[in-house]
């Protein structure tokens, strides 16, 4: 609950604020969304099955946002910046599929 | 695909070990390792540290009690109180990472929608745009090029129909007053002739006329004393009427005459003034002719304009 009313916060803030992106933190930004996005898929899911623990949550949010951009950082520094945050991409999406589809099975027993 | 998930996922404490390892390369079963994205450990050096032995061990035990329970809400509740310090700051970091990640989101969303290819785009795609921009931009300015030169044929082609156009209008003007169809004004004689009518016979206004022409004039009207009055062209012919009147084209005109024309009046005066001409020969039948030079000679009366019914234009 404090979770979801947190996240609908950071929504409105991020809507009145308007801030822009730094220009260096503009390639991170979208993977660390997305990693993000994964590590929240999976606290739900582990929340469904009852196995959510806090501090792995924050632990593994905040180190998946870190290695995520720091993935894409080093492929920028060595020439395959895009084919890398693709490739990290592609990863993350595929975890977050296989946890929507398990929260999805806990929901709906299909 | 969903049996093989739930298998792996009700032992989870199991696969999740082993699958740690591979995790970071490649990860050939994604569905093994998803199942708790909070064992983030693939991803994470931080986790194996500590946190990640208890986590298994806890889940597990966890797991284990509540699947036996009726109420999953009270066993989710259950198993925080344990750590109820650790819960609140735990709790309000994940509070601050969720609205960290609802903002960045927000923010992302508009940058990319506010400025969806540039600003968002990364080095190579941007020289690619930029090429593509550039070449866009030659083949516009070839584009351009043909454009304005089709622009500049067409308004030579324009100019020379113009030319033509004028040329054609400065013709007609002048064949029309050659052949009196047109009013004509300029400088010009206003040669009258009195007398009687032996004198200004209808032979010694055609040698007027004659002599005139030969001195360049250019458009003549011959009048008679009531006003009435003729053009005189190439066909025009003089004949003799009864009491002394001159016929010109079928008009009767009375004397004294007056012929207006249009020339060089020095010239035409002294054509007429030569030895044994036109004033001589009228002056010696008796009658007198009085030529005045006229800065602005009207040549107003008209010719009809024949019809052809026989020649046609060559060409």
């Amino acid at each position: 609950m404090i979770a979801v009313l947190a996240l609908l916060a950071g929504v409105v803030l991020g809507v009145y604020l308007d801030p822009t992106v730094p220009a260096a933190l503009q390639p991170y930004l979208p993977i660390a969304v997305v990693a993000a996005l994964d590590a929240v898929f999976g606290g739900v899911r582990a929340k469904l099955d009852r196995i959510f623990d806090d501090k792995q949550f924050v632990v593994s949010f905040i180190s998946n946002v870190l290695v995520a951009a720091l993935i894409v950082y080093l492929g920028d520094q060595l020439g395959v910046g895009g084919q890398l945050s693709t490739g990290v991409v592609v990863v993350l999406g595929v975890r977050i599929f296989g946890n929507v589809a398990a929260i999805r099975r806990h929901l709906f027993r299909a | 695909m969903s049996e093989e998930h739930r298998e792996t996922g009700t032992g989870w404490p199991r696969p999740g070990e082993p699958a740690r390892p591979s995790g970071p390369a490649g990860e050939p079963d994604p569905r093994p390792d998803a199942p708790d994205p909070d064992e983030l450990s693939p991803l994470a050096p931080v986790e194996p540290v500590e946190p990640a032995p208890d986590e298994v061990a806890e889940p597990a035990e966890r797991e284990a009690v509540p699947e036996s329970e009726p109420e999953p809400g009270a066993a989710a509740g259950a198993g925080a109180p344990s750590a109820a310090r650790r819960f609140s700051s735990a709790g309000a970091m994940i509070a601050v990472l969720l609205a960290l990640l609802g903002f960045t989101l927000v923010v992302q969303f508009k940058t990319t929608s506010t400025d969806p290819t540039l600003a968002a785009t990364r080095e190579e795609d941007l020289v690619r745009i930029s090429s593509d921009l550039d070449s866009r931009e030659r083949r516009l300015r070839q584009e351009i090029e043909l454009l304005e030169e089709s622009q500049r044929q067409l308004r030579s082609g324009e100019q020379g129909r113009q030319a033509a156009l004028e040329e054609a209008t400065r013709r007609a003007d002048e064949l029309g007053i050659l052949a009196g169809t047109l009013p004509a004004v300029g400088p010009g004689l206003e040669v009258r002739f009195s007398g009687p009518a032996k004198a200004v016979s209808s032979t010694r206004i055609l040698d007027a006329v004659q002599e005139l022409r030969g001195a360049g004039a250019e458009a003549m009207q011959i009048q008679g004393a009531d006003g009435t009055a003729a053009r005189i062209i190439a066909s025009t012919y003089f004949v003799d009427g009864a009491e002394g009147a001159l016929v010109v084209d079928g008009r009767r005109l009375t004397g004294p005459f007056t012929i207006m024309v249009i020339g060089d009046p020095a010239t035409m005066r002294t054509a007429l003034n030569i030895p044994g001409g036109v004033v001589a020969s009228v002056r010696d039948g008796g009658g007198n002719v009085t030529s005045e030079d006229r800065e602005v000679v009207e040549v107003s009366q008209l010719h009809a304009p024949i019809k052809l019914d026989h020649a046609r234009p060559v060409s």
